[in-house]
C-alpha cells in the first residue's frame, strides 16, 4: 500500500477494523468490562397486549438474597419524567409501564441484583395481577369506534393525520385516461443485528450527574430527549459508545428508553447498573419498522404517464409513540414520486396506535412501505393498460436534463442519469436473456416472473423534516428546524501523527478505513499512518443533534466534512512550510509524507516536522498559525432548509437512484420462492470504497430478502407476539441468500464535499417489491402481501383442497379449539360428584399444590403444568356453571402463571354406556404470554396434551384400579 | 462423580486454546458466559441463547459447537478453542482469517468468531469441501450485516490456500 | 435469559444414573447432547431439579450391530453416527436435516427421540424403519416399539423413572428402497413437513412427520395407481394444525403431492 496511485479515495483497501474483529479482539459493549461493584439489571415484561396492572408483589424478590432493587413504573415515574412525544397529543411515554401494559413484552418490573442469573430468578419470584383489556392490533380497526383506546388522553387511537396537496390533483384526477389504484398493506419486520442492546449506568448524586456508556447509534438529538427525562441538562448527561458494534441498521437507536432506565435505576441503588438485552427481549421489544395499510391511486394518461398520485397512508407505530417517530412516515415525504416526475400529488398521513412494540429506525426507514405501493402501482398500470412494465418506469422517469429536479412535495434530486441507468443494467443484467428464461420456463410448467423497481434511495436526512407532521402555525410556533450537521476534528500531535475524530460511531461499515483514506488523500500520508476514532463521548467530543450513524449519512456527510478538516488542516501546513520552503502557501504541495514546493519535490520538509512544530516551537510561528495543529470542521448542507409554509419538504439531501429487475421462480409444490437472478443498479455518486458499497448492497439485498420472504413480527389479534426467538423470526441463512449482480452508474452528488451519496439503504427499499412483483408475474397474483409465504402461494397454485374442512380457522386466530372423549369404568353419579369436590378435584388437576373452594361452584388452585421437560407454575381458577346433574356441566378456568396465561371453556357431558361412564367434551382455549411468543409452533399441541392430561386424570381418579384406561384415554384425549 | 449442588459454585477445569485453564461456576453457568465473564476470553460472542444465530460457536474437543446451549459444568476436561486461538501470532492472520479480510466477509464482525471457530474445524477436516457443503454448513449462522456472499468467498478462497499449503 | 438453578450430576455409571432418576422422579432431567434441553432451561421453559449427565457413561456410548439391527446408545452424537460406515440409507438421508452440524456435534439421536418433538427427523425415522427404542430404569428394562412411543406432542411412552438406554434400527434389507424430503421455511428449520419412505415388495411405508402432534406411519399398496387415494385419505387422517409458517390445509397438501414423491423416489431406489 505505498503507491497512492492517483487516490486512495476509490480503492478497496484492506479494512483497518478487521485485525481486531478477526482474532477476537474487539471492543463490543459487552466486551468492555464495568466497575467494580456494577449491579446487573432483569426486566420483567407484560405477557399482555393491553391489561390494567392491578398490582405487584415484589416482596419475594427483593428478598431473595443478592437483589439490589425491584423497582416498578411507580418507582422510575418518581425520578424521571415522561420521555418527549413529537406530535401535539395528550399522551406520555414512560421506559417501563406505568398504571397498565400496551404490548406484550413492555417492560413492568426492573431487578437489579449481583448478576444476571440471580435477577432473573427474582422475575421469577414477582406477582402482577393484571385485568386484560380488549388489544387491538390491525391498524383499520383501531380507527373504528368500538376498539379499545390505548392512550385515555387522545379520543381514539389516531395520535396524528396530515393532508397534503402539491400542484393540483383534482384538476389531474378529473381528467384523467385512467385511474388506476392499488391497496397494500407492509408488515413489521427488523434487522436484528446480532449483538443485542447494551447499557451501563451511573449517577453521581454529588453532581447531579448520569455517566452512561451503551451501544447508542444515533442520532444525538435523542440525547436531549434522555436529558430532559433524566430532569438534567444535557451538560449532566455524559454519553459514551464503545468503539465497535455488533450491528444496528438503525434499531440501536431503540435503546434510548433502556437508557433513561437503567440510568434510573443506578440512582435508585447508588451503584453502576449493567443490562444486556437478549435475544427474546431484542424480537419482542426493541425496536421495529411500522407496518402500513396504503392506498395509492393514480391519474394516469393512455400511454401510461402518471400525473397524479393520491397517497393515503396509516402508519402504525405501535403502542408509544416514540421518538423520533412519526419519522417513518416522514422520512420519504419529499420524495413520494420515487423516481418518477410527477407534478400533482395528493397525500393524507394517519398515525394509528395499537398494542403492539413501538417502532424506531429500521434500515430503509419508511423507503420499503412507500415503495412497496408505488412499485406495485407501476406493475398495475402496466397490466391495466396492457404496457410492458418497463415502458411505463421509461415515461415517468425523471429526465436528466431536469437535474437537479425539485419534486412536487419539495425534494431537490441532486444528480443522475435514470433513464441511461436503467438501460445499462438493463444490457449488462442480460435482460434479454431473462425473458426467454421465462418463456422456457413457463413452457414446462414451472411458473416463473420477473420483477422491476425503479427507487430514489435518499441519505443524509433534513433534521427539519420531521417537523411536517406539525401544521404550518405549529411549526411556526415551535421555531425552524433544518440542516444536518456533520463535523469532523483532525489534530497533530507532538511527533505529527494524524489523529481524525467524528461523531459517526458506526456499526460495522468501516468508517475508520475511508476516513483514513479521504485523510491520506488530502495530507499526502498513507491511510495506515491516519488513526480514526469513531466512538463518541459527549463529555468531551464535537458532536451535534445530526452526529450518529443513520440515513446512510456517512459517504456523504461525514466523509465530506473529515475531507473539509483536512483540508483546512493543509492549509495550515501550508502557511507554516511556505516561509520555510521559499514559496507561496499554494504552491506548497503535500505527497509522500512530505511537504515540498510544487515543481521542486527535492525543496521539501518531512510532513511529521512541519506538523509538529506548533507544539515544539510556537514562538517561530506566526501569532495564528502558533496553535497546535486541531482543526474541526462544521458542515451542514444549505439545501436542507425548513419546510415551507406549503408543505414543501427537502427532506433528504441525496438521492441515488437504483434500478432492479429479478427473476423468481415457484416451487409449484411447496410454493418456496427461489430468486433465480437479482440485478440491482445503483448510483450512490462518488464510490469511495467499492468493497464497502458492495457490503452495504450485498447486506441491505439480503436485508430485503428477508422481508419479502421471511421475516414478520406477528401479533395474534388478541394481542399475543407470536415471532419471539429465531426460531419463529425466520432470518435467511445462507441457503437462502443468493448473490445479487451488483452495477453502477456514478452521478457525483454536486452538493457533497465527496460527491458520495448514501447507498446502504436502498435494497430494503427496492428489493422488496420488486421480488413481490416477480412472484405477482409468475403466479398472475393480483395482490400480493409479504413475506411470500409458502403456504399462501401454494393454495394458489394448487387450488382449493379435495374434501377440505368446510370452515377454516381464521389465520391468526388463538383460540384453539378440541375435543375428546373418554369412558370411565364408574357411574356417572360418582363422576359427577368428584367434579364438584375440591379433594377430588385436587387429585384430578395435574400437578395442583393447593386448591380451595371459593364458592359452591368455583375453585382456586396453584397448579404445575407442562409437558415433557416444559414445566410452570400456575394461578388457576376454576368454575362449574351449567349444572345439569348429573349429565352436563360447563367448565371454565383460568391460568396464569411465568409461562404465560390461558382461559378455556369446556363443555362436559357424562353419558352412560353400559354400567360405565362415557365422558364428552369440547372447549375452546386461548392462550398467550411468553410460552406463545417463544414455542408457538408447540402451544396447540401442548395445550391438548394438559387438557387431555385433565381428563386422563379424571378417569384414573374415577376408577382407579383400572391402569389400563389411562393408556386408552392417552390415545382417546389425545385427539383433540 | 459428586453431586454438584446448585446453590454453590464448583471448580471447572478444561483446555483452552491449548492452556489450562480454571475456574468456579454453578452447574448452571452457560459455557458462554464462563468463557466472556469468568476467564476474560471474549472473542466468542452471545447472540441468541438459544442455538440459532451461531455468534457463540467454539470447538469442543475438535468440533463446532454452541457454547449457549453448553453448560460449563458439561466441558470439564474438554479442549475448548475459541477465535483467540486462530492467529498464528500477533500482529499475523490466519489464511482464513487474511481470506476473511480480503473478501470484505465481515462488516461489524460480531458473528465472525463463530463463523470461523466452524470453518476452521471444517476446513480442516473436509479439505475438498465444495460451496455447497460450506453453505450446509454455514446454515449454522446468522450474519446480518454481509449478505453472505463474501463469506462464501472467502471461504472457498481459504479452503483453495489452505490446501495449496497442505502440498506444498 | 439465563437457566434457573439446578443441581448436577455427571454420572460415571448407568446405575448411577438409574439411581438418580429413580430418587428423584420428575425433577431429574437426563442431559446428553442438551441440544433440545438447553434452549429451554435459557427461556426457563424447563425447571429440572437435578440435570443427569449421562455422557462420560462409556457403556452407552457405542454403537453396535447384532441380529440384522443397529443399536445406537444414548451417548451416540449425531454428527459421531454421520461418520459411521455402512450407514442405514434412511438414516443417512435424514441426518443432514437434524438442526445444523454445530448442533449435530454435541446432540444425540436418542436425545431427538426422547424429547420427540412432532417435527423432529430421528424419531420420524425410527419410526418409518419400525425401530425400538430400548428403555432402562432401576426397577426393569423394556423395548417398545416406534409406534407405541410417541403419544403426543413431546409425549412419549417413557416413564419418569426410565431412561433411553439404546435405540434399534432394523438393517436394510434387500429389496427394499428409501427416501426423505423434508419442507420447511429456512434450511435447518423444525419441519412443516417431513416425509420418510420405505419401499419393499408388498408396498410402501410412508411415514409423515410435522403434521400431527407425533409422526404417523401408513403402509400403502405397492400398486402407485391407488396412492393418491390413500395419500388422500392420510393426509385427512392426520389432525394437522395451523401455526405461524403454514396452514393445516397446506400441510395436508404436502403430504399428498410430496408424499407421492417421496414414495416414488423410495420405489425408484428399490428397482
Amino acid at each position: 500500500m505505498d503507491s497512492p496511485g492517483d487516490k486512495w479515495v476509490g480503492q478497496s483497501l484492506p479494512r483497518f477494523e478487521d485485525a481486531a474483529l478477526l482474532t477476537g479482539r474487539g471492543r463490543y459493549f459487552d466486551d468492555c468490562g464495568a466497575p467494580p461493584g456494577t449491579l446487573h439489571a432483569a426486566i420483567l415484561r407484560s405477557p399482555h397486549g393491553h391489561a390494567l396492572i392491578e398490582a405487584i408483589d415484589t416482596a419475594a424478590a427483593r428478598a431473595l438474597p443478592g437483589v439490589a432493587a425491584v423497582l416498578t413504573g411507580e418507582d422510575i415515574r418518581t425520578s424521571t419524567t415522561s420521555l418527549v412525544v413529537g406530535v401535539k397529543a395528550p399522551m406520555e411515554c414512560w421506559p417501563i409501564a406505568v398504571e397498565r401494559v400496551r404490548y406484550v413484552g413492555e417492560p413492568v418490573v426492573l431487578v437489579v441484583a449481583t448478576d444476571r442469573y440471580v435477577a432473573e430468578d427474582a422475575l421469577d419470584l414477582i406477582e402482577v395481577r393484571y385485568t386484560p383489556l380488549p388489544a387491538v392490533t390491525d391498524p383499520v380497526v383501531a380507527l373504528t369506534p368500538e376498539a379499545p383506546v390505548l392512550h385515555d388522553g387522545l379520543k381514539g387511537n389516531l395520535a396524528s393525520e396530515r393532508r397534503f396537496r402539491y400542484g393540483d390533483p383534482e384538476a389531474a384526477f378529473a381528467s384523467a385516461a385512467h385511474r388506476i389504484a392499488i391497496d397494500v398493506t407492509y408488515p413489521r419486520s427488523a434487522c436484528t443485528p446480532i449483538e443485542c442492546y447494551g447499557v451501563l449506568a451511573d449517577y453521581d448524586p454529588g453532581e447531579d450527574s448520569y455517566d452512561v456508556f451503551a451501544n447508542f447509534q444515533g442520532p444525538f438529538s435523542i440525547h436531549a430527549v434522555i436529558a430532559r427525562a433524566l430532569r438534567v441538562p444535557g451538560n449532566r448527561l455524559r454519553l459514551r459508545t464503545p468503539p465497535d458494534s455488533g450491528g444496528s441498521f438503525g434499531v440501536k437507536q431503540g435503546v434510548f428508553p433502556y437508557i433513561v432506565l437503567m440510568a434510573a435505576a443506578a440512582r435508585a441503588c447508588g451503584r453502576p447498573v449493567k443490562w444486556v438485552e437478549d435475544r427474546l427481549e431484542h424480537l419482542a421489544a426493541s425496536s421495529v419498522a411500522t407496518n402500513r395499510v396504503t392506498r395509492l391511486e393514480a391519474a394516469v394518461t393512455a400511454d401510461g404517464i402518471i400525473t397524479a398520485l393520491d397517497w393515503d397512508q396509516l402508519e402504525d407505530c405501535g403502542a408509544h409513540l416514540r421518538a423520533p417517530e412519526p419519522a417513518t412516515l416522514y422520512r420519504m415525504h419529499g420524495n413520494m414520486t420515487g423516481a418518477y416526475a410527477v407534478r400533482n400529488v395528493a397525500i393524507r398521513n394517519r398515525v394509528v396506535l395499537t398494542n403492539k412494540a413501538p417502532t424506531g429506525l429500521n434500515r430503509g426507514f419508511g423507503g420499503p412501505q412507500v415503495y412497496f405501493a408505488l412499485e406495485r402501482l407501476v406493475q398495475r398500470i402496466a397490466l391495466t393498460l396492457g404496457l410492458d412494465p418497463l415502458d411505463v418506469i421509461r415515461r415517468n422517469l425523471v429526465p436528466t436534463s431536469a437535474m437537479p429536479y425539485r419534486t412536487a412535495s419539495g425534494a431537490l434530486l441532486d444528480s443522475g442519469d435514470y433513464a441511461t441507468a436503467m438501460e445499462t443494467a438493463l444490457r449488462e443484467g442480460r435482460h434479454d436473456e431473462l425473458l426467454r428464461r421465462r418463456d422456457a420456463a413457463r413452457a414446462e410448467g414451472r411458473p416463473y416472473g420477473i420483477g422491476y423497481t425503479a427507487v430514489v434511495e435518499p441519505s443524509v436526512s433534513n433534521m427539519g423534516y420531521i417537523t411536517a407532521v406539525l401544521t404550518p402555525a405549529e411549526r411556526k410556533r415551535a421555531g425552524p428546524k433544518n440542516g444536518a450537521q456533520a463535523t469532523a476534528t483532525i489534530q497533530c500531535d507532538a511527533v505529527g501523527s494524524v489523529s481524525v475524530h467524528v461523531a459517526s460511531v458506526p456499526q460495522g461499515q468501516g468508517h475508520r478505513t475511508v476516513l483514513a483514506q479521504v485523510v491520506a488523500d488530502e495530507l499526502g500520508l498513507r491511510p495506515q499512518d491516519i488513526r480514526v476514532v469513531t466512538d463518541i463521548d459527549t463529555a468531551k467530543d464535537a458532536w451535534s443533534i445530526a452526529s450518529g450513524n443513520y440515513a446512510s449519512r456517512f459517504a456523504p456527510a461525514v466523509a465530506g466534512v473529515a475531507r473539509i478538516a483536512a483540508q483546512q488542516l493543509r492549509t495550515r501546513l501550508q502557511r507554516i512550510a511556505a516561509p520555510l520552503l521559499n514559496v507561496p502557501p499554494d504552491d506548497v504541495v503535500l505527497a509522500h509524507g512530505k511537504l515540498h514546493a510544487r515543481g521542486n519535490a527535492d525543496n521539501a520538509l518531512p510532513f511529521a516536522r512541519v506538523a509538529s512544530s506548533p507544539h515544539w516551537a510556537p514562538g517561530t510561528l506566526p501569532a495564528e498559525d502558533s496553535a497546535p495543529l486541531r482543526e474541526t470542521a462544521w458542515w451542514t448542507p444549505p439545501e436542507l432548509t425548513a419546510p415551507t409554509e406549503a408543505d414543501e419538504v427537502n427532506s433528504s439531501l441525496c438521492h441515488g437512484f437504483i434500478f432492479d429487475f429479478c427473476g423468481v421462480e415457484v416451487d409449484r409444490v411447496t410454493g418456496q420462492v427461489r430468486v433465480d437472478r437479482y440485478v440491482t443498479m445503483h448510483d450512490c455518486g462518488t464510490v469511495l470504497h467499492p468493497g464497502m458499497v458492495a457490503g452495504q448492497v450485498t447486506g441491505g439485498f439480503a436485508h430485503a430478502l428477508g422481508a419479502a420472504l421471511y421475516e414478520a413480527h406477528s401479533y395474534a389479534p388478541d394481542g399475543s407476539f407470536q415471532t419471539g426467538t429465531f426460531a419463529d423470526y425466520l432470518v435467511p441463512t445462507v441457503m437462502e441468500v443468493p448473490a445479487p449482480l451488483i452495477l453502477h452508474h456514478e452521478s457525483p452528488s454536486p452538493f457533497t464535499p465527496l460527491g458520495a451519496k448514501g447507498v446502504g439503504e436502498g435494497n430494503c427499499m427496492s428489493t422488496p417489491v420488486c421480488i413481490a412483483n416477480a412472484v405477482a408475474d409468475a403466479l398472475g397474483l393480483h395482490d400480493v402481501s409479504l413475506p411470500l409465504l409458502p403456504a399462501t402461494l401454494a393454495r394458489h397454485l394448487h387450488g382449493a383442497e379435495p374434501g377440505a374442512p368446510a370452515v377454516a380457522p381464521p389465520q391468526g386466530e388463538r383460540t384453539l379449539r378440541g375435543e375428546g372423549e373418554a369412558r370411565v369404568a364408574a357411574p356417572r353419579e360418582k363422576v359427577w360428584a368428584m367434579l364438584l369436590d375440591p379433594e377430588a378435584l385436587m387429585a384430578i388437576i395435574p400437578g395442583a399444590h393447593a386448591i380451595q373452594r371459593t364458592s359452591p361452584t368455583a375453585y382456586r388452585a396453584e397448579v404445575t403444568l407442562g409437558i415433557g421437560p416444559v414445566k410452570g407454575r400456575y394461578r388457576v381458577t376454576l368454575s362449574l356453571a351449567d349444572l345439569d346433574e348429573p349429565s352436563a356441566l360447563t367448565l371454565s378456568g383460568s391460568a396464569a402463571g411465568a409461562l404465560g396465561f390461558g382461559q378455556g371453556r369446556g363443555q362436559v357431558t357424562l353419558r352412560e354406556a353400559d354400567g360405565s361412564t362415557v365422558i364428552a367434551y369440547h372447549y375452546e382455549a386461548a392462550v398467550g404470554g411468553k410460552v406463545a411468543s417463544i414455542a408457538g409452533r408447540l402451544l396447540d399441541g401442548a395445550t391438548r396434551v394438559i387438557i387431555g392430561q385433565f381428563f386422563a386424570a379424571l378417569a384414573r381418579q374415577a376408577a382407579p384400579r383400572q391402569p389400563w384406561w389411562q393408556r386408552l384415554l392417552h390415545r382417546l384425549g389425545l385427539h383433540a | 462423580m459428586p453431586r454438584l449442588s446448585a446453590a454453590q459454585r464448583h471448580t471447572i477445569r478444561f483446555t483452552l486454546n491449548g492452556q489450562p485453564v480454571q475456574g468456579e461456576a454453578e452447574p448452571r453457568l452457560l459455557l458462554t458466559d464462563f468463557l466472556r465473564h469468568v476467564l476474560g476470553a471474549t472473542g466468542t460472542h452471545v447472540g441468541c441463547e438459544h442455538g440459532v444465530c451461531g455468534a457463540c460457536t467454539v470447538q469442543i474437543d475438535g468440533s463446532p459447537a454452541r457454547a449457549c446451549l453448553t453448560l460449563a459444568v458439561q466441558v470439564e476436561g474438554s479442549d475448548i478453542r475459541t477465535v483467540e486461538a486462530l492467529a498464528p501470532a500477533p500482529g499475523r492472520l490466519s489464511i482464513l482469517q487474511e481470506a476473511f479480510r480480503r473478501h470484505h466477509a465481515l462488516q461489524c464482525g460480531f458473528c465472525t468468531a463463530g463463523i470461523l471457530m466452524s470453518l476452521d474445524a471444517f476446513l480442516r477436516a473436509q479439505p475438498d469441501a465444495d460451496e455447497a457443503a460450506l453453505r450446509d454448513l454455514l446454515s449454522g449462522h446468522l450474519c446480518r450485516c454481509t449478505g453472505y456472499a463474501p463469506i462464501i468467498a472467502a471461504a472457498l478462497d481459504a479452503a483453495a490456500r489452505l490446501r495449496e499449503t497442505a502440498h506444498a | 435469559m439465563k437457566p434457573p438453578k439446578f443441581d448436577y450430576v455427571s454420572a460415571e455409571t448407568l446405575d448411577e444414573a438409574l439411581a438418580t432418576l429413580r430418587a428423584e422422579g420428575e425433577g431429574a432431567r437426563i442431559i446428553a447432547g442438551g441440544q433440545s434441553l438447553l434452549p429451554m432451561l435459557n427461556m426457563r421453559l424447563a425447571r429440572p431439579a437435578v440435570l443427569v449427565d449421562i455422557m462420560r457413561i462409556a457403556a452407552l456410548a457405542e454403537t453396535t450391530k447384532q441380529n440384522g439391527t443397529l443399536r445406537i446408545g444414548a451417548g451416540v452424537r449425531q454428527a459421531t453416527l454421520q461418520a459411521h460406515p455402512n450407514l442405514h440409507p434412511l438414516l443417512a438421508a435424514a441426518l443432514p436435516w437434524v438442526g445444523h452440524a454445530q448442533t449435530r456435534s454435541r446432540g444425540t439421536l436418542c436425545g431427538s427421540v426422547a424429547h420427540a418433538d412432532p417435527s423432529a427427523e430421528i424419531p420420524l425415522v425410527l419410526l418409518a424403519l419400525q425401530g425400538d427404542i430400548l428403555l432402562r430404569s432401576a426397577r426393569r428394562t423394556r423395548r417398545v416399539a416406534a409406534a407405541d412411543f410417541f403419544i403426543g406432542m413431546m409425549q412419549t411412552a417413557r416413564q419418569e423413572d426410565e431412561l433411553i438406554e439404546a435405540i434399534c434400527l432394523p438393517q436394510p434389507r434387500p429389496g427394499e428402497g428409501y427416501a426423505f424430503r423434508e419442507v420447511g421455511r429456512r434450511h435447518g428449520d423444525f419441519a412443516i413437513v417431513a416425509c420418510a419412505a420405505v419401499a419393499h415388495e408388498a408396498g410402501v411405508r410412508l411415514a409423515i412427520g410435522g403434521v400431527a402432534d407425533h409422526p404417523a406411519a401408513r403402509d400403502l399398496p405397492a400398486d402407485s395407481a391407488h396412492w393418491p387415494e390413500a395419500l388422500d385419505a392420510f393426509a385427512h387422517a392426520l389432525p394437522a394444525r395451523d401455526d405461524l409458517h403454514a396452514t393445516a390445509e397446506y400441510r395436508r397438501q404436502l403430504v399428498r403431492k410430496l408424499g407421492h414423491q417421496v414414495m416414488q423416489e423410495a420405489a425408484a431406489c428399490r428397482a
